[in-house]
C-alpha cells in the first residue's frame, strides 16, 4: 500500500515539503525534483525534518534537477537516493499510488 | 534621458523551476543600454541563481549561470547577496560564481561584483533606489 510522494517546490518558498512529510505513512517514498530538490540540501532550516524522514522511509532526489543547479552530492543529506528519470518512472510503478505535492 | 535614476532588479527565485530568474537577467542586460545606476540583489531563493557548477544538460533547458559573468562588462558591478538567505540554505560565498569586473577607475583592476549584506544592510539599500523591479 505504498505511495509515492513527489515534490517540486521549493521547500524556503512553498510549505508543499514540510506539509508532505507531516502526511508520510509507512512504506513511503518521497521524490524530490525540479525546485524540489532544494530540500535535499545539507544545513539547511528544513534539513532536520528530511533526514528524519531517511530515518523511517525512503527519500530519492532526481539526480538531473540536482545538477542543473549547481548542487553535488557532497551538500546533500546522507541516505537520501540519486534516481534518474528512468528511476522515476520504475519508482512510479511499483507504488500503488503518486501523490504529487504542488 | 539625462537624469540618471537607481535601478534595483531584485531576484528571489530559483532559477529553472520557473521563468523568473532567465528573464530577470534578460531585462537586466537590455536595461543595461541606458545608462542607469544599475544593481541587483540575491535574496530568498533567488541566491540560488549564480550557484556555481550549474550542469543542466540533463534537463534539456539552457545554462544560462554563465551569464552573470559577463554582467560586469556592461557596467554592472554591484550584485548584493543577502548573507541569512545564503544561511537559511546552508550556503557560503564559496558555493556562488566568483563574478568579477574591470574597474576603469582604478587602473581596470579586477574586483569581486558580489557584495554580502545583512538583511538590514539590503533592506537600506532598497530605500535608496528609484525604481525596484522584482523578479
Amino acid at each position: 500500500m505504498a505511495t509515492l510522494h513527489t515534490v517540486n517546490k521549493s521547500p524556503f518558498e512553498k510549505n508543499s515539503l514540510a506539509s508532505c512529510l507531516s502526511h508520510l505513512q509507512s512504506g513511503y517514498a518521497v521524490l524530490l525534483f525540479e525546485d524540489g530538490v532544494y530540500g535535499a540540501l545539507r544545513g539547511t532550516t528544513i534539513a532536520t525534518r528530511v533526514e528524519d524522514a531517511v530515518k523511517s522511509g525512503r527519500v530519492y532526489v532526481l539526480g538531473e534537477d540536482f545538477k542543473a543547479r549547481g548542487l553535488d552530492e557532497g551538500k546533500m543529506i546522507e541516505g537520501i537516493n540519486v534516481v534518474d528519470y528512468a528511476g522515476f518512472v520504475d519508482l512510479a510503478t511499483e507504488c500503488d499510488r503518486v501523490q504529487s505535492w504542488l | 534621458m539625462s537624469e540618471i535614476k537607481k535601478f534595483m532588479y531584485v531576484n528571489r527565485k530559483a532559477p529553472y523551476g520557473t521563468v523568473y530568474a532567465l528573464e530577470s537577467l534578460e531585462v537586466v542586460l537590455i536595461g543595461a543600454a541606458f545608462d542607469q545606476d544599475v544593481s541587483l540583489a540575491f535574496l530568498d531563493d533567488g541566491v540560488f541563481q549564480i550557484m556555481k557548477g550549474q550542469d543542466t544538460q540533463g534537463v534539456g533547458m539552457k545554462n544560462f549561470s554563465p551569464t552573470y559573468s559577463a554582467l560586469g562588462d556592461y557596467d554592472v558591478t554591484k550584485l548584493y547577496v543577502e548573507r541569512e538567505s545564503l544561511e537559511e540554505r546552508g550556503l557560503t560565498l564559496d558555493d556562488l560564481l566568483p563574478l568579477k569586473y574591470e574597474d576603469e577607475d582604478d587602473d581596470w583592476a579586477e574586483k569581486d561584483s558580489i557584495k554580502l549584506v545583512s538583511r538590514e544592510e539590503l533592506a537600506g539599500l532598497m530605500e535608496d533606489q528609484d525604481v525596484l523591479l522584482n523578479f
